[in-house]
Protein backbone atom coordinates (compact mmCIF):
# COMPACT_ATOMS: atom_id res chain seq x y z
CA UNK A 1 0.00 0.00 0.00
CA UNK A 2 2.95 2.11 1.02
CA UNK A 3 5.23 1.55 -1.96
CA UNK A 4 2.16 1.54 -4.47
CA UNK A 5 1.73 5.36 -3.13
CA UNK A 6 5.08 6.21 -3.46
CA UNK A 7 5.02 4.76 -7.14
CA UNK A 8 1.92 6.58 -7.58
CA UNK A 9 3.32 9.63 -6.92
CA UNK A 10 6.85 8.92 -8.71
CA UNK A 11 4.20 8.57 -11.59
CA UNK A 12 2.83 12.22 -11.09
CA UNK A 13 6.62 13.16 -11.04
CA UNK A 14 7.53 11.69 -14.45
CA UNK A 15 4.27 13.51 -16.14
CA UNK A 16 5.71 16.86 -14.93
CA UNK A 17 9.38 16.31 -16.49
CA UNK A 18 10.45 16.42 -20.60
CA UNK A 19 7.02 17.34 -21.82
CA UNK A 20 6.49 17.98 -25.70
CA UNK A 21 5.43 21.63 -27.27
CA UNK A 22 2.32 23.85 -26.20
CA UNK A 23 1.03 23.14 -29.11
CA UNK A 24 0.83 19.44 -28.96
CA UNK A 25 -0.94 19.37 -25.35
CA UNK A 26 -3.37 21.93 -26.75
CA UNK A 27 -4.78 19.84 -28.88
CA UNK A 28 -4.85 16.80 -26.78
CA UNK A 29 -6.51 18.65 -24.06
CA UNK A 30 -9.00 19.64 -26.55
CA UNK A 31 -9.77 16.42 -27.44
CA UNK A 32 -10.05 15.46 -24.13
CA UNK A 33 -11.76 17.55 -22.96
CA UNK A 34 -14.67 16.40 -25.48
CA UNK A 35 -14.52 12.66 -24.30
CA UNK A 36 -14.65 14.31 -20.58
CA UNK A 37 -16.70 16.45 -20.54
CA UNK A 38 -19.50 16.29 -23.09
CA UNK A 39 -19.31 12.43 -22.47
CA UNK A 40 -20.88 12.76 -19.25
CA UNK A 41 -23.00 15.86 -19.53
CA UNK A 42 -25.91 13.71 -19.98
CA UNK A 43 -25.59 11.61 -17.35
CA UNK A 44 -24.37 13.43 -15.18
CA UNK A 45 -27.73 16.28 -15.64
CA UNK A 46 -29.79 12.74 -15.91
CA UNK A 47 -28.96 11.64 -12.15
CA UNK A 48 -28.65 15.26 -10.84
CA UNK A 49 -32.10 15.70 -11.61
CA UNK A 50 -33.61 12.48 -10.16
CA UNK A 51 -31.14 13.34 -6.92
CA UNK A 52 -33.02 16.34 -6.79
CA UNK A 53 -36.33 15.35 -6.84
CA UNK A 54 -35.67 12.48 -4.12
CA UNK A 55 -33.93 15.13 -1.84
CA UNK A 56 -37.08 17.44 -2.18
CA UNK A 57 -39.38 14.24 -1.50
CA UNK A 58 -37.77 13.17 1.24
CA UNK A 59 -37.10 16.26 2.82
CA UNK A 60 -40.74 17.37 3.21
CA UNK A 61 -41.55 13.61 3.94
CA UNK A 62 -39.77 14.47 7.41
CA UNK A 63 -40.52 17.63 8.39
CA UNK A 64 -43.54 16.72 9.86
CA UNK A 65 -43.78 20.04 12.23
CA UNK A 66 -46.52 22.37 11.09
CA UNK A 67 -43.62 25.01 13.01
CA UNK A 68 -41.19 24.20 9.91
CA UNK A 69 -41.97 26.38 7.06
CA UNK A 70 -42.63 25.36 3.69
CA UNK A 71 -39.22 27.21 2.18
CA UNK A 72 -37.10 25.61 4.60
CA UNK A 73 -37.06 22.43 2.50
CA UNK A 74 -35.85 24.14 -0.33
CA UNK A 75 -33.28 25.54 1.21
CA UNK A 76 -32.24 22.33 2.76
CA UNK A 77 -32.49 20.55 -1.04
CA UNK A 78 -29.99 23.43 -1.97
CA UNK A 79 -27.24 23.13 0.73
CA UNK A 80 -27.57 19.13 0.04
CA UNK A 81 -27.10 19.26 -3.39
CA UNK A 82 -24.35 22.25 -3.57
CA UNK A 83 -22.21 20.50 -0.41
CA UNK A 84 -22.56 16.75 -1.20
CA UNK A 85 -24.46 15.68 -3.76
CA UNK A 86 -23.11 17.16 -6.76
CA UNK A 87 -19.80 17.42 -6.03
CA UNK A 88 -19.60 14.28 -4.62
CA UNK A 89 -22.03 11.83 -5.51
CA UNK A 90 -21.02 12.73 -8.91
CA UNK A 91 -17.43 12.27 -8.64
CA UNK A 92 -18.35 8.40 -7.63
CA UNK A 93 -20.17 8.78 -11.51
CA UNK A 94 -17.32 10.44 -12.91
CA UNK A 95 -15.08 7.46 -11.71
CA UNK A 96 -17.52 4.95 -12.62
CA UNK A 97 -17.76 6.36 -16.38
CA UNK A 98 -14.91 8.48 -17.37
CA UNK A 99 -12.20 6.82 -14.54
CA UNK A 100 -12.89 3.51 -15.55
CA UNK A 101 -12.42 4.33 -19.80
CA UNK A 102 -9.36 6.26 -18.97
CA UNK A 103 -7.90 3.15 -17.39
CA UNK A 104 -9.07 0.46 -19.82
CA UNK A 105 -7.62 2.70 -22.63
CA UNK A 106 -4.37 3.30 -21.19
CA UNK A 107 -4.34 -0.09 -20.49
CA UNK A 108 -5.02 -1.75 -23.60
CA UNK A 109 -2.32 0.75 -25.23
CA UNK A 110 0.17 -0.74 -22.57
CA UNK A 111 -0.46 -4.72 -23.25
CA UNK A 112 -0.75 -3.57 -27.30
CA UNK A 113 2.60 -2.02 -27.13
CA UNK A 114 1.75 1.11 -27.70
CA UNK A 115 3.05 2.94 -25.10
CA UNK A 116 6.18 1.08 -26.02
CA UNK A 117 6.30 2.52 -29.16
CA UNK A 118 5.76 6.34 -27.53
CA UNK A 119 8.79 5.90 -25.65
CA UNK A 120 11.11 4.36 -28.30
CA UNK A 121 9.73 7.55 -30.08
CA UNK A 122 11.24 9.67 -27.17
CA UNK A 123 8.05 10.96 -26.09
CA UNK A 124 7.51 10.75 -22.35
CA UNK A 125 4.50 8.62 -22.82
CA UNK A 126 3.00 9.52 -19.08
CA UNK A 127 3.05 13.14 -19.81
CA UNK A 128 1.61 12.88 -23.40
CA UNK A 129 -0.98 10.53 -22.38
CA UNK A 130 -2.12 11.42 -18.90
CA UNK A 131 -1.08 14.90 -18.23
CA UNK A 132 -4.14 15.69 -21.02
CA UNK A 133 -6.33 13.59 -19.49
CA UNK A 134 -5.74 15.46 -16.00
CA UNK A 135 -5.80 19.02 -17.26
CA UNK A 136 -8.98 17.68 -19.43
CA UNK A 137 -10.66 16.84 -15.94
CA UNK A 138 -9.22 19.32 -14.05
CA UNK A 139 -11.33 22.17 -16.55
CA UNK A 140 -14.41 19.83 -17.11
CA UNK A 141 -15.29 18.53 -13.69
CA UNK A 142 -16.07 22.01 -12.31
CA UNK A 143 -18.32 22.67 -14.86
CA UNK A 144 -20.16 19.35 -14.52
CA UNK A 145 -21.15 20.10 -10.87
CA UNK A 146 -22.14 23.00 -11.74
CA UNK A 147 -24.50 21.56 -14.16
CA UNK A 148 -25.50 19.15 -11.67
CA UNK A 149 -26.54 21.54 -9.08
CA UNK A 150 -28.64 23.14 -11.01
CA UNK A 151 -30.42 19.77 -12.81
CA UNK A 152 -30.21 19.16 -8.92
CA UNK A 153 -32.22 22.12 -7.86
CA UNK A 154 -34.44 21.87 -11.17
CA UNK A 155 -35.04 18.41 -10.39
CA UNK A 156 -36.57 19.25 -7.03
CA UNK A 157 -38.60 21.83 -8.25
CA UNK A 158 -40.57 19.70 -10.71
CA UNK A 159 -40.97 16.94 -8.19
CA UNK A 160 -41.71 19.57 -5.31
CA UNK A 161 -44.45 21.86 -7.47
CA UNK A 162 -45.91 18.83 -9.55
CA UNK A 163 -46.41 16.82 -6.41
CA UNK A 164 -47.78 20.11 -4.49
CA UNK A 165 -45.67 19.55 -1.77
CA UNK A 166 -44.59 22.63 -2.01
CA UNK A 167 -45.55 25.89 -4.08
CA UNK A 168 -42.92 27.46 -6.58
CA UNK A 169 -42.97 30.37 -4.85
CA UNK A 170 -41.43 29.26 -1.48
CA UNK A 171 -39.08 26.75 -2.83
CA UNK A 172 -37.55 29.68 -4.90
CA UNK A 173 -37.64 31.71 -1.55
CA UNK A 174 -36.22 28.75 -0.05
CA UNK A 175 -33.35 28.62 -2.48
CA UNK A 176 -32.45 32.42 -2.18
CA UNK A 177 -32.80 32.18 1.61
CA UNK A 178 -29.58 32.60 4.14
CA UNK A 179 -27.50 31.89 1.19
CA UNK A 180 -23.98 32.03 1.79
CA UNK A 181 -21.69 31.70 -1.12
CA UNK A 182 -18.77 29.95 0.49
CA UNK A 183 -20.46 26.66 -0.15
CA UNK A 184 -20.41 27.25 -4.15
CA UNK A 185 -16.61 27.91 -3.40
CA UNK A 186 -16.14 24.88 -0.95
CA UNK A 187 -17.97 22.87 -3.65
CA UNK A 188 -15.92 23.72 -6.37
CA UNK A 189 -12.80 23.47 -4.63
CA UNK A 190 -13.76 19.36 -3.77
CA UNK A 191 -14.41 19.21 -7.72
CA UNK A 192 -10.93 20.68 -8.77
CA UNK A 193 -9.65 18.08 -5.97
CA UNK A 194 -11.99 15.20 -6.91
CA UNK A 195 -11.24 15.93 -10.48
CA UNK A 196 -7.72 15.63 -10.35
CA UNK A 197 -7.84 12.28 -8.18
CA UNK A 198 -10.11 10.16 -10.32
CA UNK A 199 -8.10 11.48 -13.02
CA UNK A 200 -4.59 10.71 -11.76
CA UNK A 201 -5.44 7.62 -9.40
CA UNK A 202 -7.71 5.82 -13.11
CA UNK A 203 -4.94 6.73 -15.34
CA UNK A 204 -2.34 5.26 -12.76
CA UNK A 205 -4.02 2.17 -12.39
CA UNK A 206 -4.34 2.02 -16.21
CA UNK A 207 -1.01 2.67 -17.03
CA UNK A 208 0.48 0.43 -15.13
CA UNK A 209 -1.86 -2.73 -16.66
CA UNK A 210 0.17 -5.94 -16.81
CA UNK A 211 -0.58 -8.55 -18.94
CA UNK A 212 -3.40 -8.97 -21.25
CA UNK A 213 -7.10 -8.29 -22.06
CA UNK A 214 -8.24 -9.75 -18.68
CA UNK A 215 -5.97 -7.46 -16.71
CA UNK A 216 -7.21 -4.37 -18.50
CA UNK A 217 -10.51 -5.40 -16.88
CA UNK A 218 -9.05 -5.78 -13.82
CA UNK A 219 -7.35 -2.46 -13.77
CA UNK A 220 -9.87 -0.91 -14.96
CA UNK A 221 -12.33 -1.78 -11.86
CA UNK A 222 -9.22 -1.45 -9.50
CA UNK A 223 -9.16 2.31 -11.14
CA UNK A 224 -12.53 2.45 -9.67
CA UNK A 225 -12.42 1.39 -6.14
CA UNK A 226 -9.45 3.21 -5.70
CA UNK A 227 -10.89 6.53 -6.82
CA UNK A 228 -13.80 6.17 -4.80
CA UNK A 229 -12.14 5.34 -2.04
CA UNK A 230 -10.09 8.89 -2.59
CA UNK A 231 -12.57 10.60 -3.13
CA UNK A 232 -14.80 10.02 0.19
CA UNK A 233 -11.64 10.29 2.24
CA UNK A 234 -10.50 13.68 0.55
CA UNK A 235 -13.83 14.51 1.09
CA UNK A 236 -14.06 14.16 4.45
CA UNK A 237 -10.88 15.97 5.00
CA UNK A 238 -11.58 18.83 2.55
CA UNK A 239 -14.90 18.83 4.82
CA UNK A 240 -12.75 19.46 8.44
CA UNK A 241 -10.53 21.75 6.77
CA UNK A 242 -12.68 24.27 5.40
CA UNK A 243 -15.73 23.66 7.37
CA UNK A 244 -14.92 23.62 11.46
CA UNK A 245 -15.05 26.10 13.03
CA UNK B 1 26.80 0.17 -34.93
CA UNK B 2 25.23 -0.97 -32.01
CA UNK B 3 27.47 -2.89 -29.27
CA UNK B 4 25.69 -4.95 -26.76
CA UNK B 5 28.41 -6.07 -23.60
CA UNK B 6 27.12 -8.38 -20.98
CA UNK B 7 23.30 -7.95 -21.18
CA UNK B 8 21.87 -10.13 -18.26
CA UNK B 9 18.32 -10.00 -17.79
CA UNK B 10 15.85 -12.34 -15.21
CA UNK B 11 12.11 -12.31 -14.42
CA UNK B 12 12.16 -13.70 -10.95
CA UNK B 13 13.66 -16.80 -10.99
CA UNK B 14 13.86 -16.83 -14.38
CA UNK B 15 17.04 -16.58 -16.20
CA UNK B 16 15.81 -15.42 -19.88
CA UNK B 17 19.34 -13.33 -20.77
CA UNK B 18 22.93 -14.34 -19.51
CA UNK B 19 25.34 -11.88 -20.53
CA UNK B 20 24.63 -11.57 -24.11
CA UNK B 21 27.39 -9.50 -26.31
CA UNK B 22 28.17 -8.80 -29.58
CA UNK B 23 28.07 -6.35 -32.51
CA UNK B 24 25.56 -5.29 -35.11
CA UNK B 25 26.94 -3.33 -38.00
CA UNK B 26 26.21 -0.44 -40.01
CA UNK B 27 24.13 -0.53 -43.18
CA UNK B 28 22.77 -3.84 -43.35
CA UNK B 29 19.79 -5.91 -41.63
CA UNK B 30 21.20 -8.49 -38.45
CA UNK B 31 19.46 -10.76 -37.90
CA UNK B 32 18.88 -12.46 -34.51
CA UNK B 33 17.04 -15.82 -34.48
CA UNK B 34 16.31 -18.47 -32.06
CA UNK B 35 13.28 -20.56 -30.65
CA UNK B 36 10.41 -19.15 -29.31
CA UNK B 37 10.40 -18.10 -25.93
CA UNK B 38 14.39 -17.74 -26.02
CA UNK B 39 14.46 -13.97 -25.37
CA UNK B 40 14.75 -12.64 -28.29
CA UNK B 41 12.30 -10.03 -27.85
CA UNK B 42 13.18 -9.42 -24.33
CA UNK B 43 16.89 -8.33 -25.53
CA UNK B 44 15.59 -6.21 -28.44
CA UNK B 45 13.69 -4.49 -25.76
CA UNK B 46 17.23 -4.27 -23.61
CA UNK B 47 18.77 -2.85 -26.48
CA UNK B 48 16.02 -0.08 -26.83
CA UNK B 49 15.43 0.72 -23.63
CA UNK B 50 12.19 -0.75 -22.75
CA UNK B 51 13.00 -3.68 -20.41
CA UNK B 52 16.14 -2.03 -18.02
CA UNK B 53 18.57 -4.92 -18.11
CA UNK B 54 20.05 -6.25 -14.58
CA UNK B 55 23.57 -5.20 -16.09
CA UNK B 56 24.97 -4.48 -19.13
CA UNK B 57 25.57 -1.66 -21.30
CA UNK B 58 24.65 -0.76 -24.95
CA UNK B 59 26.06 1.68 -27.27
CA UNK B 60 24.95 3.66 -29.85
CA UNK B 61 28.18 4.26 -31.94
CA UNK B 62 30.16 4.86 -28.95
CA UNK B 63 27.38 6.19 -27.01
CA UNK B 64 26.41 4.08 -23.66
CA UNK B 65 22.65 4.15 -23.31
CA UNK B 66 22.04 3.26 -20.09
CA UNK B 67 25.12 5.21 -18.60
CA UNK B 68 23.46 8.67 -20.09
CA UNK B 69 21.34 10.80 -18.52
CA UNK B 70 17.63 11.32 -19.72
CA UNK B 71 18.53 13.86 -22.22
CA UNK B 72 21.00 11.74 -23.98
CA UNK B 73 18.86 8.77 -23.75
CA UNK B 74 16.08 10.71 -25.42
CA UNK B 75 18.22 12.12 -28.39
CA UNK B 76 19.22 8.80 -28.87
CA UNK B 77 15.90 7.28 -28.85
CA UNK B 78 14.95 9.55 -31.41
CA UNK B 79 17.03 8.39 -33.65
CA UNK B 80 15.48 4.93 -33.55
CA UNK B 81 12.66 3.45 -35.27
CA UNK B 82 10.95 0.43 -33.80
CA UNK B 83 8.75 -2.47 -35.74
CA UNK B 84 6.94 -4.62 -32.31
CA UNK B 85 5.74 -7.48 -33.12
CA UNK B 86 2.22 -6.60 -32.97
CA UNK B 87 2.58 -3.81 -35.17
CA UNK B 88 1.29 -1.83 -32.45
CA UNK B 89 -0.44 1.23 -34.08
CA UNK B 90 -2.17 3.63 -32.27
CA UNK B 91 -5.27 2.88 -32.72
CA UNK B 92 -7.75 5.72 -32.01
CA UNK B 93 -5.21 7.03 -35.56
CA UNK B 94 -5.98 6.60 -39.56
CA UNK B 95 -2.82 4.73 -41.12
CA UNK B 96 -1.98 8.33 -42.19
CA UNK B 97 -1.98 9.62 -38.80
CA UNK B 98 0.13 6.93 -37.45
CA UNK B 99 2.99 7.55 -40.08
CA UNK B 100 3.00 10.90 -39.72
CA UNK B 101 2.75 10.65 -35.70
CA UNK B 102 6.93 10.50 -35.24
CA UNK B 103 6.86 13.64 -37.39
CA UNK B 104 3.99 15.43 -35.69
CA UNK B 105 5.69 15.28 -32.58
CA UNK B 106 9.11 14.89 -33.22
CA UNK B 107 9.83 17.80 -36.19
CA UNK B 108 8.74 20.75 -37.07
CA UNK B 109 8.07 19.98 -40.75
CA UNK B 110 4.76 21.71 -42.49
CA UNK B 111 1.53 19.59 -43.24
CA UNK B 112 2.81 19.18 -47.08
CA UNK B 113 5.89 18.07 -46.52
CA UNK B 114 4.84 15.63 -43.54
CA UNK B 115 2.70 14.04 -46.07
CA UNK B 116 4.75 13.81 -49.09
CA UNK B 117 7.11 11.86 -46.29
CA UNK B 118 4.22 9.76 -45.26
CA UNK B 119 3.03 8.91 -48.96
CA UNK B 120 6.65 7.68 -50.15
CA UNK B 121 6.89 5.64 -46.86
CA UNK B 122 2.73 3.72 -47.58
CA UNK B 123 4.02 3.47 -51.36
CA UNK B 124 7.59 2.10 -49.95
CA UNK B 125 5.47 -0.93 -48.12
CA UNK B 126 2.94 -1.09 -51.21
CA UNK B 127 0.15 0.74 -49.07
CA UNK B 128 -0.96 3.29 -51.30
CA UNK B 129 -4.61 3.34 -51.01
CA UNK B 130 -5.27 3.20 -47.29
CA UNK B 131 -4.38 6.58 -46.19
CA UNK B 132 -7.70 6.97 -44.26
CA UNK B 133 -8.70 3.15 -42.86
CA UNK B 134 -8.06 2.29 -39.24
CA UNK B 135 -6.03 -0.04 -37.93
CA UNK B 136 -9.06 -1.97 -36.88
CA UNK B 137 -9.94 -2.34 -40.35
CA UNK B 138 -6.69 -3.79 -41.83
CA UNK B 139 -5.32 -7.27 -41.66
CA UNK B 140 -2.63 -8.34 -39.40
CA UNK B 141 -0.08 -7.90 -42.24
CA UNK B 142 -1.27 -4.68 -43.06
CA UNK B 143 -0.47 -3.96 -39.30
CA UNK B 144 2.98 -4.63 -40.07
CA UNK B 145 3.54 -2.96 -42.89
CA UNK B 146 2.29 0.15 -41.18
CA UNK B 147 4.10 -0.42 -38.61
CA UNK B 148 7.47 -0.65 -40.80
CA UNK B 149 6.00 2.72 -42.76
CA UNK B 150 6.17 4.57 -39.05
CA UNK B 151 9.18 3.09 -37.82
CA UNK B 152 11.34 4.69 -41.22
CA UNK B 153 9.40 7.37 -41.70
CA UNK B 154 11.89 9.90 -39.78
CA UNK B 155 15.02 8.95 -41.37
CA UNK B 156 15.96 6.52 -38.22
CA UNK B 157 19.94 5.63 -37.70
CA UNK B 158 18.89 2.69 -35.65
CA UNK B 159 15.72 0.32 -36.79
CA UNK B 160 14.99 -2.50 -34.98
CA UNK B 161 11.74 -5.32 -36.01
CA UNK B 162 10.78 -7.45 -34.49
CA UNK B 163 9.37 -10.36 -36.62
CA UNK B 164 8.48 -7.99 -39.63
CA UNK B 165 7.19 -10.95 -41.64
CA UNK B 166 5.17 -12.93 -39.29
CA UNK B 167 1.72 -13.59 -40.40
CA UNK B 168 2.16 -12.51 -43.76
CA UNK B 169 2.42 -14.36 -46.83
CA UNK B 170 5.67 -15.71 -48.53
CA UNK B 171 5.68 -13.40 -51.81
CA UNK B 172 5.23 -10.44 -48.88
CA UNK B 173 7.39 -11.64 -46.53
CA UNK B 174 10.00 -11.43 -49.54
CA UNK B 175 9.04 -8.07 -50.07
CA UNK B 176 9.50 -6.88 -46.39
CA UNK B 177 12.96 -8.46 -45.82
CA UNK B 178 14.24 -6.83 -49.21
CA UNK B 179 12.57 -3.66 -48.04
CA UNK B 180 14.31 -3.93 -44.89
CA UNK B 181 17.76 -4.34 -46.72
CA UNK B 182 17.32 -1.93 -49.14
CA UNK B 183 16.46 0.60 -46.59
CA UNK B 184 19.39 -0.51 -44.31
CA UNK B 185 22.00 -0.07 -47.09
CA UNK B 186 20.47 2.70 -48.75
CA UNK B 187 20.54 5.14 -45.57
CA UNK B 188 23.50 3.21 -43.66
CA UNK B 189 21.23 2.33 -41.28
CA UNK B 190 21.48 -0.06 -38.36
CA UNK B 191 19.19 -2.97 -38.30
CA UNK B 192 18.41 -5.70 -35.99
CA UNK B 193 15.93 -7.74 -36.90
CA UNK B 194 14.42 -10.98 -34.83
CA UNK B 195 13.33 -13.21 -36.42
CA UNK B 196 12.50 -17.32 -36.80
CA UNK B 197 12.19 -17.75 -40.03
CA UNK B 198 14.43 -19.49 -42.65
CA UNK B 199 13.42 -18.04 -45.17
CA UNK B 200 14.59 -13.87 -43.91
CA UNK B 201 17.67 -16.06 -42.97
CA UNK B 202 18.77 -17.72 -45.99
CA UNK B 203 17.68 -14.11 -47.94
CA UNK B 204 19.03 -11.31 -46.11
CA UNK B 205 21.13 -13.00 -43.40
CA UNK B 206 24.26 -11.01 -44.33
CA UNK B 207 24.88 -11.09 -39.87
CA UNK B 208 23.30 -13.73 -38.30
CA UNK B 209 23.55 -14.05 -34.26
CA UNK B 210 21.59 -17.42 -32.96
CA UNK B 211 20.23 -17.06 -29.35
CA UNK B 212 20.13 -20.13 -27.28
CA UNK B 213 19.24 -20.35 -23.93
CA UNK B 214 19.81 -17.19 -23.29
CA UNK B 215 23.12 -16.48 -24.44
CA UNK B 216 24.44 -16.09 -28.18
CA UNK B 217 25.86 -19.09 -29.30
CA UNK B 218 26.74 -18.50 -32.76
CA UNK B 219 27.48 -15.65 -35.17
CA UNK B 220 28.19 -15.83 -38.81
CA UNK B 221 26.10 -15.30 -42.40
CA UNK B 222 23.91 -16.98 -44.62
CA UNK B 223 27.02 -19.01 -46.45
CA UNK B 224 28.34 -20.50 -43.04
CA UNK B 225 24.84 -21.01 -41.05
CA UNK B 226 24.13 -24.53 -42.65
CA UNK B 227 27.74 -25.59 -41.66
CA UNK B 228 28.49 -24.42 -38.33
CA UNK B 229 29.13 -27.60 -36.40
CA UNK B 230 27.17 -26.32 -33.27
CA UNK B 231 24.15 -28.77 -32.75
CA UNK B 232 21.96 -26.64 -31.30
CA UNK B 233 22.11 -24.21 -34.62
CA UNK B 234 21.44 -27.63 -37.14
CA UNK B 235 18.10 -28.46 -34.95
CA UNK B 236 17.15 -24.95 -35.18
CA UNK B 237 17.72 -24.35 -38.72
CA UNK B 238 17.42 -28.48 -39.59
CA UNK B 239 13.81 -28.77 -38.26
CA UNK B 240 11.59 -29.35 -41.31
CA UNK B 241 12.11 -32.34 -42.98
CA UNK B 242 12.61 -30.22 -46.73
CA UNK B 243 15.49 -28.89 -45.51
CA UNK B 244 16.68 -32.19 -43.94
CA UNK B 245 16.58 -33.60 -47.43
CA UNK B 246 18.38 -30.58 -48.84
CA UNK B 247 21.39 -31.15 -46.53
CA UNK B 248 21.71 -34.26 -47.70
CA UNK B 249 21.52 -33.96 -51.00
CA UNK B 250 24.55 -31.61 -50.35
N1 LIG C 1 7.48 -8.92 -18.64
C1 LIG C 1 7.82 -10.21 -18.45
N2 LIG C 1 7.65 -10.77 -17.25
C2 LIG C 1 7.98 -12.06 -17.02
N3 LIG C 1 8.50 -12.87 -17.96
C3 LIG C 1 8.70 -12.38 -19.19
C4 LIG C 1 8.36 -11.02 -19.50
N4 LIG C 1 8.66 -10.81 -20.80
C5 LIG C 1 9.15 -11.97 -21.26
N5 LIG C 1 9.18 -12.91 -20.32
C6 LIG C 1 9.68 -14.29 -20.47
O1 LIG C 1 10.88 -14.23 -21.17
C7 LIG C 1 10.99 -15.31 -22.08
C8 LIG C 1 11.42 -14.81 -23.42
O2 LIG C 1 10.36 -14.09 -24.01
P1 LIG C 1 10.50 -13.39 -25.42
O3 LIG C 1 9.24 -12.66 -25.67
O4 LIG C 1 11.75 -12.61 -25.49
O5 LIG C 1 10.61 -14.62 -26.41
P2 LIG C 1 10.93 -14.57 -27.95
O6 LIG C 1 12.26 -15.17 -28.12
O7 LIG C 1 10.71 -13.21 -28.49
O8 LIG C 1 9.83 -15.57 -28.49
P3 LIG C 1 8.91 -15.44 -29.80
O9 LIG C 1 9.75 -15.88 -30.93
O10 LIG C 1 7.81 -16.39 -29.51
O11 LIG C 1 8.45 -14.02 -29.91
C9 LIG C 1 9.66 -16.02 -22.08
O12 LIG C 1 9.80 -17.24 -21.42
C10 LIG C 1 8.74 -15.11 -21.31
O13 LIG C 1 7.89 -15.88 -20.51
MG1 LIG D 1 9.27 -12.27 -29.64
Amino acid sequence: MITEIGKYFMFLGTMLVRRESFKTYYKLVLEECVSVGIGSVFLVALVSTFMGAVTTVQTAFNMVSDFIPDYVISQVVREMIVLELAPTIIAVIFAGKVGSAMASGLGTMRITEQIDALEVMGINSISYLVLPKIIASLMMYPLLVVVAGVCGMVGGYLAGTLTGIISPNDYVLGLRSSYNEFTVIFALIKSVVFAFLVSSISSYKGYNTQGGALEVGVSSTQAVTSSVIAVLVADYLLAQLLLSK
Amino acid sequence: MIKIDNITKSFGEKVVLNGVSGVFEKGKPNLLIGASGTGKSVLLKCIVGLVMPDKGEVFYDERPFYASDRDVKTDIRREMGMLFQGGALFDSKTVEQNVMFPLDVLTNMSLEEKMDRVNICLKRVSLENSNKKMPSEISGGMKKRVGIARAIVNNPNYLFCDEPNSGLDPQTSVLIDELIQDISEEFDITTIVVTHDMNSVMGIGEKIMFIYKGQNLWVGTKNDITHSGVQELDDFIFANKVMRSLRQQQ
